[in-house]
């Protein structure tokens, strides 16, 4: 891992990725600015893995699983980290080469590392969605997992989308050789002002690891989730065409309601306030309004629909 | 005769289908081109992660031409009928041939179906093999309809021989077949082209890609136990492993690694677990100090450091994880010599199902009953009471957690840490087992106690809340648990009325079962049981103990219950829904006994017992004894192998017919009386002087359990009760002598119901 070619830093890492994919002819686009569990609840991926129109994206989501807090102490683990998504559609047929190059571009020869694809099957019940595929394995370490969606919502998948996430924390810290993720240089080592993860992130570990487990008000957290919940359902309910008789379906506004209410069930289920019977009635909950909002997704132009 | 060479190169296979998908892959090929009327000499099937590959040797170059002869209407039958035959049959008039019939002229036609070559028929079996193969989970992928278990990429499909190779014409959704395949994807990426498949596997293997899964296993089995030799560590078997790891390469090369001394003190099966599960490592150990010392990864890829970046990362990832298990097992460690107390606590929060409670309800059951069998099997009661509480106690570490497969291993040494003697821990490790057909059933008195506790309160659990296997669906195992009780009953000699544990138990379960009804309907039931058991003759302490218990209980209840009769609850309502619940409930208990008999008449039918032979002996009393069943069920099984054996059979059933035939007419029972001054002919005095010596014989082997003595002695029957019939008339016109006949008859028929229902074994 001493070639010349290895990237010094974390953010050079993403640097190079999108650099890469925007190479590749991906629109290079910026993060969603809510909260959500992962890359695939972005609208560019959920929504836009819907209907018949060609697609290709790429962007870093910072995503947050409450329940993987560790106030910054386990080397692996955090909260709130950084997934790296890819979505293209149709699905070349030369994605798992175009994969491999984007290893190549952040230092990773595969001509000296062992890289495996090894049977992985997605599946989130939140969003009603499933594919097949793999999980790319590095010298025996898992770096991203690759899918070809085949539901999204309930809704088959035509074309098929491949989507590719990269855990960017983990990769970085296998390219870097950091033992531990609060150890990993942030910028350029040798930088005026040289940041680490740690420098950025520790304090912000803490605090939400505490917030998530202890204090996050509950009451509160169950009268949002039922808040989003109807406002989902109201606005899906909403006639397609508004004061001014145009038609406009809001699928996207339906659907940032859904991705509020699958964050808040994420915190209540790290305040540990969800039994495990509850627990299906609530992914059952989101998943309905996955499925409506994608339902009404796909009557819309950016589906393709033509109405 | 051609050979055949179809490959199906594709993005990479789950290596648990592969070997499936090569054998459907031939089968479907081979019995596709033999219904189209070809033949062939051989046929051999491969796969490797990217390919599945069939060859196909001495194909008929074509399929024969066939005839067949169809005989129509009349010649004289009506036009339209002429017309639909010959539309049915593809011919005109003038092809057809008149022919004398039975019942006039009759028109015949001759179909000819030309033979095919063999490259139109692979084509077409080919294309319709691609479309419908019977993945577990297939995709579609791109814009396209195909469903393949991941995008196939290229089809390669040639007929081959002495004068070359052809490419089968052949498209399917795009994808056109051809002469040329790929290698290694790293290490040999482009594409060649072959001609049959003696050079397709060498080339393949020159283009860094062992094609035969068996070679890639004998290759990765090799290199790794000479690694290890070297090291003078040897590799622990595992063929589950090899098989997976065989299917993630094209090109095994092991590389050996060693674990870091920091976690050489972490138990075995934990090192060995998370490398095979996480990392599919193999364990290497040291056999001089019994540990596991070092790991075996199988890289894909030769490179030119020899492996060393691979390694290192391979370790750094394995040294993250076993940090990881280190530090469950510290903290785990340190919960265990405090005593457990708060996984204690922890498991009465979680739920076991939501109509039998949490799993600490579920353990104070199983330890209650482990301390009832504890005696039974020569347990000593407190030990026994002691691991079932500290059984389960593992389910809440941290280790288990990570790895649901090391329950019990963990939890013994957890027993340990805390102080506990061996054979308590032992049995935190064993009372899970047997968990299936072949797996070892424990022998220690401590473990066959509380692994008896444990199945009998699953299976009177489910049977309480009426949650029985039906047909193929069994999702809480209870056929396994049911076989886990016959093993350990029979496989250590235990003696218990398995009515009575099964009794008291239903009772502790129907306590939580019902809710707030349970105290009454659990009272109620008992009753139930009771009388059951009294009707059966089966007397058990443990049951009297359990029902006494549960009637107080009732009594506590009802007393609360006076309390709020006039508020919150209506006394007669819950009392007759108690009543009635208690009534399907008692119904459990002969139900789930049918069931231990129904799993032992198949666990004795794979040693070769005869069902009906189980059959007659479950008829008789005693049926709650399964090891005496057995031995019961054995002698007579031995017994019948003989041809005294079957004519005994024949002889006692001869008597019982007569016998029922004559008490149904006459209305009366014939058992007592038979006199030996009424007999008449030798035969008659022989048979009377052969009961008189079998009878006590048969009644003190059957005391003493003698079974074999007692198969003895009644076959000494049989030829007197052969010639007895043979000279004697039964029904005689002198009702005298009518009558003491059939009293002798009730003798041998008596005899015979000592040892078995003989009526139920088969001719």
């Amino acid at each position: 891992m001493t070639s010349p070619n290895r990237p010094r830093s974390f953010q050079e890492i993403i640097l190079r990725l999108q650099t890469y994919w925007a190479g590749q002819g991906c629109a290079v686009l910026q993060p969603y600015d809510m909260e959500v569990g992962a890359g695939t609840f972005h609208p560019a991926t959920t929504l836009r893995a819907l209907g018949g129109k060609s697609w290709a994206a790429a962007y870093v989501q910072p995503s947050r699983r409450p329940t993987d807090g560790r106030y910054g102490d386990n080397p692996n683990r955090l909260q709130h980290y950084y997934q790296y998504q890819v979505i293209i559609k149709p699905s070349p047929e030369n994605l798992q080469e175009l994969y491999l190059g984007s290893l190549r571009a952040i230092g990773l020869d595969p001509m000296i590392h062992d890289v495996r694809f090894v049977e992985d099957d997605w599946e989130s019940p939140t969003l009603g969605a499933w594919g097949l595929g793999w999980e790319v394995w590095c010298d025996g370490m898992e770096v991203s997992q690759f899918t070809y969606f085949q539901q999204v919502g309930g809704h088959d998948c035509k074309p098929v989308s491949g989507e590719l996430t990269y855990g960017l924390e983990r990769l970085a810290m296998y390219v870097l050789g950091a033992e531990h993720v609060m150890d990993m240089p942030f910028n350029d080592p040798d930088a005026a002002i040289p940041l680490s993860y740690g420098d950025i992130f520790r304090q912000t570990e803490q605090e939400y690891s505490r917030w998530n487990f202890d204090q996050a008000d509950t009451d509160t957290l169950f009268q949002h989730f039922k808040d989003a919940e109807a406002e989902c359902a109201r606005i899906i309910a909403a006639a397609d065409t508004d004061s001014a008789g145009r038609r406009i379906p809001m699928a996207h506004p339906a659907y940032d309601q859904c991705i509020k209410a699958s964050h808040i069930f994420n915190l209540l289920d790290a305040r540990g306030v969800i039994s495990v019977t509850e627990r299906q009635a609530y992914i059952g909950r989101v998943r309905a309004l996955a499925k409506s909002c994608a339902d009404l997704f796909l009557t819309t132009d950016a589906a393709g629909a033509t109405a | 005769m051609p050979d055949l060479l179809i490959e199906l190169f594709s993005e990479e296979i789950p290596a648990r289908m592969q070997a499936r998908a090569a054998d459907d892959l031939k089968r479907l090929i081979t019995d596709g081109l033999v219904e189209a009327g070809l033949t062939y000499a051989s046929a051999g099937a491969f796969s490797t992660p990217r390919r599945l590959t069939l060859a196909v040797e001495g194909l008929t170059a074509g399929s024969p031409t066939t005839r067949e002869e169809r005989k129509g209407p009349r010649t004289d039958a009506p036009e339209k009928a002429l017309e639909g035959f010959l539309r049915s049959t593809g011919l005109s008039r003038d092809q057809l041939e008149a022919r004398d019939d039975k019942k006039g002229q009759v028109w015949f036609a001759t179909i000819e179906k030309p033979g095919r070559p063999a490259a139109e028929i692979v084509a077409k079996v080919l294309d319709g093999t691609i479309r419908n193969f019977p993945w577990p989970k297939s995709m579609r992928w791109g814009t396209g309809a195909l469903r393949w278990v991941r995008p196939l990429h290229s089809i390669l499909c040639i007929l081959s021989d002495e004068t070359g190779a052809t490419v089968v014409p052949l498209t399917v959704e795009g994808i056109t077949a051809g002469d040329s395949t790929r290698g290694h994807r790293f290490m040999a990426p482009d594409a060649f082209t072959v001609i049959g498949f003696d050079d397709y596997a060498a080339r393949l293997r020159r283009a860094r890609v062992m094609l035969d899964p068996a070679e890639r296993r004998e290759a990765i089995r090799s290199q790794a136990d000479n690694l290890a030799f070297a090291r003078g560590w040897e590799i622990v078997a595992d063929d589950g492993l090899l098989s997976e790891v065989a299917g993630l390469v094209e090109w095994p090369v092991p590389l050996m690694g060693v674990i870091e001394d920091r976690f050489l003190d972490l138990p075995p099966e934990v090192l060995q677990t998370s490398m095979k599960e996480h990392q599919k490592f193999f364990s290497a150990r040291n056999p001089k100090t019994g540990r596991i010392e070092g790991f075996v990864t199988v890289a894909n890829i030769e490179t030119q450091d020899d492996g060393a970046t691979i390694l290192a990362g391979n370790q750094r990832v394995l040294a993250a994880r076993l940090s990881d298990a280190a530090f469950f097992w510290e903290n785990d460690l340190r919960e265990a010599k405090s005593g457990m107390e708060a996984w204690a606590e922890g498991l009465k929060s979680v739920t076991f199902h939501n109509k039998l409670g949490s799993q600490a309800d579920r353990i104070a059951r199983i330890a209650a009953l482990s301390r009832e069998i504890a005696p039974l099997v020569g347990a000593d009661p407190d030990q026994a009471e002691q691991a079932a509480k500290l059984a389960k106690l593992d389910l809440r570490s941290a280790m288990v957690g990570e790895f649901p497969e090391l329950q019990g291993i963990m939890g013994r040494y957890y027993a340990l840490a805390a102080g506990e003697p061996e054979a308590v821990a032992d049995a935190a490790r064993d009372h899970y087992s047997p968990l299936g057909p072949s797996d070892t059933v424990p022998t220690a008195p401590v473990s066959v106690a509380v692994a008896l506790a444990d199945k009998i309160d699953t299976l009177t659990g489910f049977w309480a809340i009426d949650e029985k296997p039906t047909g193929s669906k069994d999702p809480f195992a209870l056929r396994r648990a049911a076989l886990g009780v016959i093993r350990l009953v029979l496989g250590n000699g235990v003696r218990i009325e398995v009515s009575g544990l099964i009794a008291a138990q239903l009772i502790r379960n129907a306590q939580v079962a019902f809710g707030p009804l349970g105290a009454l309907v659990a009272r109620e039931a008992a009753r139930g049981f009771g009388a059951w058991l009294d009707a059966k003759g089966v007397k058990s302490a443990v049951f009297d103990e359990v029902s006494v218990h549960a009637s107080s209980r009732a009594e506590v209840f009802d007393a609360g219950f006076d309390k709020y009769e006039d508020r919150e609850f209506d006394d007669a309502c819950g009392a007759a829904n108690a009543d009635h619940l208690a009534l399907v409930l008692t119904e459990a208990c002969p139900d789930l006994l049918a069931f231990l008999h129904d799993r032992l008449k198949v666990h004795l039918r794979d040693q070769g017992i005869r069902h009906d032979i189980i059959d007659a002996v479950l008829a008789q009393p005693g049926n709650d004894d399964l090891v005496q069943v057995v031995n019961r069920a054995t002698a007579l099984n031995d017994m019948l192998a003989t041809e005294d054996g079957k004519n005994l059979t024949q002889g006692l059933k001869r008597a019982s017919n007569i016998l029922s035939q004559a008490e149904e007419k006459d209305g009366v029972e014939y058992s007592f009386g038979a006199d030996v001054k009424f007999a008449e002919t030798d035969e008659e005095r022989a048979l009377f002087a052969a009961l008189d010596t079998a009878e006590p014989a048969i009644r003190k082997a059957m005391a003493a359990e003698d079974f074999p003595a007692a198969m003895a002695a009644i076959a000494g029957l049989c030829a007197p009760i052969d010639a007895f019939f043979d000279a004697v008339q039964v029904n005689s016109d002198n009702q005298i002598l009518r009558r003491n006949r059939l009293n002798l008859l009730s003798r041998i028929r008596d005899a015979g119901r000592q040892i078995a229902d003989f009526g139920r074994i088969q001719d």
